[in-house]
């Protein structure tokens, strides 16, 4: 099965690993995989900031990029639901509609594609301790996936995993939400980190750099003891 | 009450607010409490995303066809012998109330809960008359006795103040002597209240949904207070949003099942009262004369608009029950006396940009409203949709991030442009850089790391690798 990576513009910078792990896991399913050059970001942050125009380019390039692939597969719930709202975003843009349907169709989170898709749970992933999963808002509530990566966490070896306190709850990311309204992100991050210290899981586990950038960035700031891994880490791991 | 009730700054008001370790349990604690419920009470009813659609679809029809159920209403009611009013604006239904109440000679007047009796300011304009206004609802009669505090949740009034609190004010103001057991503060608030409805010559209500067919108005409540300020009073006054209407009895009962689980996780609340007209013959009780004012105030200005979804809102708050960022901040925090997502959608297009453009980006648009809106509401989508308008035609955006934004649509659609910023990234970011994390931004990443640990730029991106490992296309 040949699988275009949509590895996100943070993923790229910041969490090479992580979607060296999403790479690994892939291929040991069998994937044959690609790295369309010309990616850089969904468009997102001036999205939802309001700038719809501004990201438009960034929208098309992607649409672009991807344009040969089979299937696009990224780490990101909230980047694979942005791919899914291009035909809405282009409805009345003759030249980009389609295509932007085309990407949107093909387009899968990661842990939906190995579900859905491969119909594959058990990864071979050994990870030895507690865990808890914070599902993400975007990921969960509008893209829909919800079940998989239950599922695969529950196949992890080792892991035993202990449900999130109010894990509905955002975590307070927001894009620019949490630099524009930082007081209100602090209080939402804070009562995240400390659901989290409430299981006593070694590991919060999540499916998008943003939330877990934002959780383990106020976590490691307030001293609290938990190591933030992306799924893709946890699916990767054999200890 | 009008719907501004706050002169100071969002941002002075956030803080004021999240200081508030009593209105922030309270609000945890009901949050909680009501999640749980909904969800059971959802699951219990069963097919909840059908009676959801077919809720929307019955609030979506009576909106399309607005003009003829207004018609339809007014001249069922009428004929049963009421008055109808419709009023353009905030002042012309006050005006009309205070009028009538003037030709009655009335000088006490009991309330039932109403929010859009605080939006048109009516209890104001009442008093500065000379009448006497006492709220039933025990939630409002709290926040009137406390010299007049702002409802915080339109279905909840007081829901920031915990039982200490009300047995506080409740001390100041009405002489109270015992305990805060809720049982033996309702009870002291009954005996107050029941004497005033005794003495009273007008009755307000609000209205869940009028009934076109047969000209009813309707009230679900749970203390019944409403149902004495309907059946006391010689007049009774109603007051409703002109978009709360349904077709007939059969809409209705679909609207009352999705509006009482998804405000307090109940198959029916303890009253659902339809009333229609004035006392007849023979009828024990009942108002002489009914009065329906039928509020616009803006709303006719949203039908046709990419707004128009909102009004189809039933007041139940499902939205502001689940709303991360109401959580913390309390309903105080919007300076709207309609808080939460709807509030955030609802306050600027009732009130303009100028009091509320900042509530539209009180949100991280986690869609958590959206998905508790019984009549589907895209309430994070109507967000985002103000977000545009602000930003876009408003261009009330400062000018450094409308230059970020315009750079971000340059930079991030091209991947040579891209590729030499990220990598030039990773050694402009190095002398922040300690343990690969970067604890002291520079410019627009204090105000993350002011807050949180931001991680280094990797040395090596995902695609160098990539390409390195494969030698990627």
């Amino acid at each position: 099965m040949k699988v275009s990576l949509f590895i996100t513009c943070l993923v790229d910078m910041f969490y090479a690993h992580a979607g060296k792990d999403m790479a690994e896991v892939l291929e040991r399913q069998g994937c044959e995989l690609s790295f369309p050059k010309g990616q850089v970001c969904c468009g997102q942050p001036a999205y939802n900031s309001g700038y719809v125009e501004n990201s438009k380019s960034a929208m098309k390039n992607m649409i672009k990029t991807f344009e040969g692939a089979e299937y696009v597969v990224t780490p990101s719930g909230s980047c694979a639901t942005m791919f899914k709202m291009y035909p809405e975003i282009f409805a009345n843009d003759a030249r980009w509609k389609d295509k932007a349907q085309a990407l949107a169709d093909k387009t899968y989170e990661f842990t939906e594609f190995l579900v859905d898709v491969l119909k594959v749970e058990d990864v071979g992933a050994k990870l030895t301790g507690k865990g808890t999963y914070h599902p993400s808002c975007h990921m969960t509530r509008l893209l829909g996936v919800k079940e998989p990566p239950k599922k695969l966490l529950a196949q992890v070896e080792g892991l035993e995993m202990i449900p999130l306190p109010n894990a509905h709850n955002c975590c307070g990311f927001g894009g620019t939400f949490s630099v524009k309204m930082g007081d209100i992100s602090e209080q939402m991050v804070d009562e995240k980190v400390n659901s989290a210290m409430v299981t006593e899981a070694d590991y919060l586990i999540g499916a998008d750099c943003g939330c877990l950038m934002n959780i383990g960035g106020r976590a490691e700031r307030t001293g609290k003891k938990i190591r933030v891994m992306h799924i893709a880490e946890v699916l990767n791991s054999r200890e | 009450m009008s719907m501004k009730f706050s002169t100071k700054n969002f941002a002075d008001r956030t803080k004021d607010n999240i200081s508030d370790e009593f209105m922030r349990q309270a609000v945890a604690g009901a949050q909680e409490r009501l999640h749980g419920r909904r969800l059971d009470a959802a699951e219990e009813l069963g097919n909840w995303e059908e009676w959801r659609s077919h809720g929307e679809e019955i609030r979506q029809h009576v909106l399309e066809n607005l003009d003829y159920y207004l018609h339809q209403l007014s001249e069922n009611v009428a004929q049963r012998g009421g008055h109808v009013f419709f009023a353009k604006t905030a002042e012309e239904a006050s005006n009309y109330v205070r009028e009538v109440i003037e030709k009655k000679d009335g000088k006490k007047v009991v309330k039932s809960k109403s929010m859009v009796t605080e939006e048109i300011n009516l209890n104001a304009v009442l008093e500065e008359a000379g009448c006497e206004v006492i709220e039933t609802d025990l939630g409002e009669y709290i926040l009137q006795i406390d010299d007049h505090d702002p409802p915080s949740h339109i279905v909840a009034p007081a829901l920031h103040k915990n039982r200490e609190q009300i047995r506080e004010v409740f001390e100041d103001k009405l002489d109270y002597k015992n305990t805060s057991k809720p049982e033996e503060l309702a009870l002291h608030a009954r005996e107050k209240l029941r004497q005033e409805f005794l003495a009273a010559d007008i009755g307000i209500t609000g209205c869940n949904f009028a009934i076109a067919e047969t000209g009813s108005i309707s009230l679900v409540t749970n203390e019944g207070n409403a149902r004495l300020v309907s059946a006391l009073p010689k007049t009774q006054i109603t007051v409703m949003g002109m978009e709360r209407i349904v077709p007939s009895f059969e809409e209705f009962e679909v609207l009352v099942s999705l509006l009482t689980r998804s405000a307090v996780g109940q198959k029916l609340t303890s009253y659902v009262t339809a009333l229609t007209g004035p006392k007849g013959e023979g009828d024990a009780d009942g108002p002489e004369e009914f009065h329906l004012v039928i509020v616009d105030n803006g709303r006719s200005e949203i039908l046709g608009t990419e707004f128009q979804s909102i009004l189809q809102c039933i007041r139940c708050a499902a939205c502001v029950n689940v709303c991360p960022v109401y959580r913390h901040i309390g309903g105080h925090s919007y300076g709207s006396i309609y808080s939460g997502p709807i509030g955030a959608v609802l306050s600027p297009l009732l009130g303009g940009y100028d009091d509320f453009k900042e509530l539209p980006f009180a949100s991280t648009l986690c869609g958590a409203c959206t998905d508790a809106c019984p009549v589907k509401i895209p309430l994070h989508e109507l967000l985002h949709t103000h977000r545009q308008i602000i930003v876009e035609e408003e261009g009330r955006a400062p000018i450094s991030e409308r230059l970020a934004m315009k750079a971000f649509g340059i930079g991030a659609s091209s991947n040579p442009l891209y590729s030499m910023g990220s990598k030039a990234a990773s050694t402009a970011m190095k002398p922040f850089t300690k343990n690969e994390r970067i604890s002291k931004g520079p410019g627009p990443l204090k105000e993350w790391t002011d807050l949180r640990e931001f991680p280094a730029v990797g040395n090596t991106r995902f695609r160098d690798w990539f390409y390195d490992q494969k030698g990627g296309k």
